[in-house]
C-alpha cells in the first residue's frame, strides 16, 4: 500500500484543533474550580460560573473528545479498510464546519443561550450544525467502510459504527423543541417526561461518546503499541453487543428517588449493575492481551497510558453501577462525589487513551520521531497525579458532605444547616483547583512535546514510518 | 460471522439493539407520565412574569448549582420541605431538576422568604449570606423585560395570559422576573400547612438562667440564621426589631420553631428543639440592658 493514498492531512488538522479545544476545556475547568473557592472570580455576567460550567463540559466532551475521535476515526478507518477516505472534500468541509460549530457553541453559551439540558445545552441553530456535522462524518466513515479492501471488519470498526447510529438517535430525540426565536426554544417534552428523555440521552452520551469511541481507539492502539493482538475475539464480540444493548436501559439511574416512575428506576438500577459484565469484558481483554508483555509498562510509554486508561475505565464501571443502587444513590447523589466519578472517567479513562493515540499518531503522520520520551513520561505523571488528586478530593468531600446532609439529631432534627455543610467543602475545592493546575501543566508539557516533534523532531524515512 | 463482514447489517443490528431499551424505558413511560393519573388540579402554568424569570434562570445556568426536586428521604424533606410529585412539573419545559447541589435545593423555595430577602441576596449573595460562593447577579436589575417577546413565548407554550399581564410587564426588570419565578417554586400545592411541625409536650426552657459567657458561644446560630433579616444587633431590617423583653420564652420558641410563613418569617424546626432553645435564650437574654443599635 502506498502511503500517498492515505489522507493524513485531515488527521493532522483534527488533532491540532482538538488539542486546542482540550486546552480551552482545561483552562475553563481551572477557572470554574477557583470560582467555587472564591466567588469574586465571577468577573462579568458572561463569565459567571453558571455560564462557564457548560462551556467547560462542552469544550471537554465535544471539542476535545469528539474532535480527537474525528481525527482518530479518520486515521483508523483508512488503515483498517486499507483504502483512502471515501471523500476528502467532505472531510475538509467537516473540519471547518466542526471549528465553526465549536466556536458558535462557545459564543452562544457565554451569551447565555442554552437549553439547560446537561451535555445538550446548545440552542437549536447550533444543534442543527451539530446534526449536519454528524451526518457528514457518518456518511464518510460508513462509505469508506462499505468500500473497504479488507473484508473482515476489525473490532474498532464495530464500535465506530455503533457510535455513529447511537449518537444520531440520542441527539435527535433529545433536541426536539419548539423555537420561539433564533436563540430560544422550549423542550418538546414536559416535566417528568422531559427529565426521563434527557437522562436517557445523558447517560448514553456517556455510552456513545465517552465509552464506545475510546474503546474503538483502545482496541486499535493497544495492539499497535504492544505489537501483540487482542487476547480474545469471542470476548470482544460478546462485550460489544451486550454493552450497546444494556446501556440504553440505564438512564434513570440519574433520577433515582425523583418523581420518575419507580419501575423505570428499578430497571435502570438492574441494568447498571449488569453493565459491569460487558465493561469488564473489555478490561479483561485489555489486561490479558498484556500476557508476557507487562515489561512494556516500564519500557513503552504508550502502553503505560493505555493500561492506566483501561484501568480507570474498569474502576469507573464499578463505581458507576454502585452509584446506580438506590440506597447508595440516596447518599451520594447531588454531592461532590459525582464530579469525582466524572473526572476519573474524563481525565483518566478518556483523556489517557486519547493522549496515547495522539503520541502514537503524530510521529507517523508527520514522519518524525517523538521529540522527547522523557517529556512524555513527565506529562504522564503530571496528568495522572492531577487527576488522582482531583477525584480523591471530591470523593472524600462528597462522603463528608453527604454524611452531614443526612445527619440527624436524636430528636429527629437536622444536625447541620446547609451553610455549615458548605463551609466544610472549601478546603477540598481548593485542593481540586490546585490539582487542576497540575493537570494543566501536564497538558502544556504534552503540547510542547508535540510542537517540538513537528518543528524539530528527527525526520524518519517514509518506509520506516510505515512499517509499525 | 456475517455481520463482521457487512457494515450495513451491523448498522441495522446495532440500531435494533439500542432501540429495545430505548422503547421500553424512554418511549413507553409517556403512557403514564403527565396524564390524568399523576395530574394535580391546583398546579397552574407560569404567568408571563414568572415565565420570563424562569428563562433568566435558564440563561444564567442556576441549575448548575441548584436542584429542583426534593426526594422522599428524611433529610431531604426536613431540609427542603415536602417531596416533589410528578404532577407539579407538567408545565416545565424544560424540566430544571438539576444534578448538583452546590447550593441548596430550590423546589420548595416559594414563600420561604419575603421578596426583599431575595433582592438583597441576588444583589450580593456572599455579602448577605457569609460563606456563600454564589455569584452576584446585581446586573439583572439593569435589564428590562420585553413584553412582546414574552407574549410570543406564552403563545408558544400555550399558557393562558391576560392583556393586563403583558402590559404590566413594562418596566419590570429581569430581577423582578426571577424573583417572581422563585416565589412560585413548589407553592402550587399547600404543603407548608401539611408539614408544619407539631410541638409535642410542654415547653420547658432547658437553659433557664444561663449566663452571658455561655450564650456567647451561641451567637453564631443567630448570625447564621437570623441576622440577615433581624440585623446583627437585633435592630431589625427585613424582619422587625427583636425586643427580647416583649415576648415570653414559650412564644419565642413557637415563633422561631414554626415561623410565621405567611408573613415572611421562616420556620426553624429543622434545627431541632435544642438549637431553637439556644436561640430563644440568646434573643431574650443576651443583650439585656444593652443598646440595640
Ligand atoms: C456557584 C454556584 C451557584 C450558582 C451558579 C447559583 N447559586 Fe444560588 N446558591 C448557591 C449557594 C452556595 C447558596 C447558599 C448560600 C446562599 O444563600 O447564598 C445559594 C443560595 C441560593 C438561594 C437561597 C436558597 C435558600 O433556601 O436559602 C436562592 C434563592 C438562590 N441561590 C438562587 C439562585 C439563582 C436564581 C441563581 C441563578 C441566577 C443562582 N442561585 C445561582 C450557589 C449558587
Ligand atoms: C427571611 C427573613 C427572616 C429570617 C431569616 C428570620 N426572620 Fe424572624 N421574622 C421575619 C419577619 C418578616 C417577621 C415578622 C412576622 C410577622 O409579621 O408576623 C419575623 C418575626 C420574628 C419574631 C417575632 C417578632 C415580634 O416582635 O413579634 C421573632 C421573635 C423572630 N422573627 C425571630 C427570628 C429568629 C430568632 C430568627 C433566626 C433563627 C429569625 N427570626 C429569622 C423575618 C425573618
Ligand atoms: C457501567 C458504567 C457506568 C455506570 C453504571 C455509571 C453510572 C453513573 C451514575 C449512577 C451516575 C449518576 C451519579 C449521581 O448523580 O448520583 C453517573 C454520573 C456520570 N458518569 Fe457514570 N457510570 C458509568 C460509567 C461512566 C463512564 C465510563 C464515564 C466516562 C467518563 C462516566 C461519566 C459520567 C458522567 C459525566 C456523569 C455525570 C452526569 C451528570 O452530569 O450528573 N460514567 N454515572
Ligand atoms: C484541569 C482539569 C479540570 C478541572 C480543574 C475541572 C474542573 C471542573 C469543575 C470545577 C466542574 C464542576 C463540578 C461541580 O459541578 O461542582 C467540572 C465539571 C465537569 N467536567 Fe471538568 N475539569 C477538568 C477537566 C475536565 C476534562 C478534561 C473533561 C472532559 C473531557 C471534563 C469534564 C467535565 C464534566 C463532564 C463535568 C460535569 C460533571 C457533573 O455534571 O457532575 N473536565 N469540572
Amino acid at each position: 500500500m502506498e502511503k500517498a493514498e492515505y489522507n493524513y492531512d485531515i488527521v493532522r488538522s483534527f488533532v491540532n484543533w482538538s488539542i486546542l479545544w482540550g486546552l480551552v476545556a482545561v483552562l475553563v475547568g481551572v477557572l470554574i474550580a477557583f470560582q467555587l473557592v472564591n466567588p469574586d472570580l465571577n468577573f462579568a455576567p458572561f463569565l459567571t460560573y453558571g455560564r462557564l460550567r457548560p462551556l467547560h463540559t462542552n469544550a471537554g466532551i465535544f471539542g476535545w473528545g469528539i474532535g480527537t475521535f474525528f481525527a482518530l476515526f479518520y486515521y483508523m478507518v483508512q488503515r483498517l479498510c486499507r483504502r483512502p477516505l471515501w471523500s476528502d472534500g467532505l472531510a475538509k468541509f467537516q473540519l471547518w464546519f466542526f471549528n465553526a460549530t465549536i466556536i458558535a457553541a462557545a459564543v452562544t453559551l457565554l451569551l447565555g443561550y442554552n437549553s439547560s439540558k446537561e451535555y445538550h445545552e446548545l440552542e437549536w441553530p447550533v444543534d442543527i450544525m451539530v446534526v449536519i456535522l454528524w451526518v457528514i462524518f457518518s456518511v464518510n466513515i460508513t462509505m469508506t467502510i462499505v468500500k473497504r479492501k479488507e473484508e473482515p471488519m476489525y473490532i474498532s470498526l464495530w464500535y465506530m459504527l455503533a457510535t455513529l447510529v447511537g449518537v444520531a438517535v440520542l441527539y435527535l430525540v433529545n433536541a426536539a423543541a419548539v423555537p420561539v426565536s433564533l436563540f430560544k426554544s422550549y423542550s418538546a417534552f414536559a416535566g417528568t417526561n422531559d427529565a426521563n428523555v434527557q437522562w436517557w440521552f445523558g447517560h448514553n452520551a456517556v455510552a456513545m461518546v465517552l465509552t464506545t469511541p475510546p474503546l474503538a481507539v483502545f482496541y486499535y492502539f493497544l495492539p499497535k503499541s504492544t505489537g501483540v493482538p487482542i487476547y480474545s475475539h469471542r470476548l470482544s464480540i460478546i462485550a460489544f453487543w451486550s454493552l450497546i444493548f444494556m446501556y440504553l436501559w440505564t438512564g434513570a439511574h440519574h433520577l433515582l428517588w425523583t418523581p420518575v416512575p419507580d419501575w423505570i428506576q428499578t430497571l435502570a438500577m438492574a441494568f447498571s449493575v449488569m453493565l459491569i459484565a460487558p465493561s469488564w469484558g473489555s478490561v479483561f481483554n485489555g489486561y490479558l492481551s498484556m500476557k508476557g508483555q507487562w515489561h512494556q509498562m516500564r519500557d513503552n510509554y504508550l502502553v503505560k497510558f493505555l493500561i492506566l486508561g483501561i484501568t480507570f475505565y474498569g474502576l469507573q464501571t464499578l463505581q458507576g453501577p454502585s452509584q446506580a443502587v438506590r440506597s447508595f444513590s440516596a447518599f451520594i447523589h447531588y454531592s461532590e462525589w459525582v464530579p469525582g466519578h466524572v473526572h476519573m472517567g474524563a481525565m483518566g479513562w478518556v483523556s489517557l487513551v486519547l493522549f496515547a493515540a495522539i503520541y502514537y499518531l503524530v510521529p507517523k503522520i508527520y514522519d518524525r520521531k517523538l521529540y522527547s520520551i522523557g517529556l512524555a513520561n513527565l506529562h504522564f505523571w503530571l496528568v495522572l497525579i492531577g487527576q488522582l488528586i482531583n477525584s480523591l478530593s471530591m470523593w472524600v468531600a462528597g462522603l463528608q458532605q453527604a454524611s452531614m446532609w443526612h445527619s440527624l439529631n436524636p430528636d429527629g432534627s437536622l444536625t447541620y444547616t446547609f451553610m455549615e455543610t458548605l463551609a466544610e467543602i472549601y478546603p477540598y475545592w481548593f485542593v481540586r483547583a490546585l490539582s487542576g493546575i497540575i493537570y494543566l501543566a501536564g497538558v502544556v508539557v504534552f503540547i510542547y512535546n508535540l510542537y517540538m516533534t513537528v518543528r524539530r523532531g528527527k525526520e524518519v524515512p517514509v518506509a520506516a514510518a510505515q512499517t509499525t | 460471522m456475517i455481520w463482521e463482514k457487512n457494515p450495513v447489517l451491523l448498522l441495522v443490528l446495532a440500531t435494533c439493539a439500542i432501540l429495545v431499551g430505548t422503547i421500553i424505558t424512554m418511549v413507553l413511560p409517556f403512557a403514564w407520565v403527565n396524564t390524568e393519573a399523576d395530574s394535580i388540579a391546583s398546579v397552574k402554568p407560569y404567568t408571563p412574569l414568572e415565565l420570563e424569570g424562569r428563562d433568566v434562570y435558564i440563561r444564567e445556568g442556576c441549575n448548575n448549582c441548584h436542584t429542583q426536586t426534593v426526594r422522599p428521604l428524611v433529610a431531604d424533606v426536613l431540609r427542603y420541605g415536602d417531596y416533589s410529585k410528578s404532577g407539579e412539573f407538567v408545565y416545565d419545559r424544560p424540566f430544571l431538576w438539576g444534578s448538583r447541589r452546590t447550593g441548596p435545593d430550590l423546589a420548595r423555595l416559594g414563600g420561604k422568604y419575603p421578596d426583599e430577602w431575595h433582592y438583597k441576596h441576588m444583589q450580593d449573595p456572599a455579602g448577605f449570606v457569609p460563606g456563600s460562593n454564589m455569584p452576584a447577579y446585581a446586573f439583572l436589575s439593569g435589564k428590562t423585560v420585553d413584553p412582546e417577546y414574552t407574549r410570543k413565548k406564552m403563545a408558544a407554550l400555550n399558557f393562558p395570559y391576560t392583556e393586563d399581564q403583558i402590559t404590566g410587564l413594562a418596566g419590570k426588570t429581569e430581577m423582578d422576573a426571577i424573583i417572581a419565578y422563585m416565589q412560585k417554586l413548589g407553592s402550587d400545592i399547600p404543603w407548608r400547612e401539611a408539614v408544619a411541625a407539631e410541638i409535642v409536650g410542654e415547653l420547658v426552657n432547658p437553659y433557664a438562667g444561663v449566663d452571658h459567657a455561655t450564650m456567647e458561644a451561641w451567637e453564631h446560630l443567630y448570625k447564621e440564621n437570623c441576622a440577615a433579616c433581624h440585623g446583627e444587633h437585633f435592630e431589625g431590617g427585613i424582619g422587625p426589631e427583636l425586643d427580647g423583653a416583649s415576648l415570653e420564652e414559650n412564644d419565642l420558641f413557637e415563633i422561631i420553631y414554626n415561623g410565621v410563613p405567611e408573613n415572611g418569617m421562616p420556620p426553624y424546626s429543622s434545627l431541632g428543639a435544642d438549637k431553637v432553645w439556644k436561640i430563644v435564650n440568646f434573643v431574650k437574654y443576651y443583650n439585656i440592658g444593652e443598646d440595640h443599635q
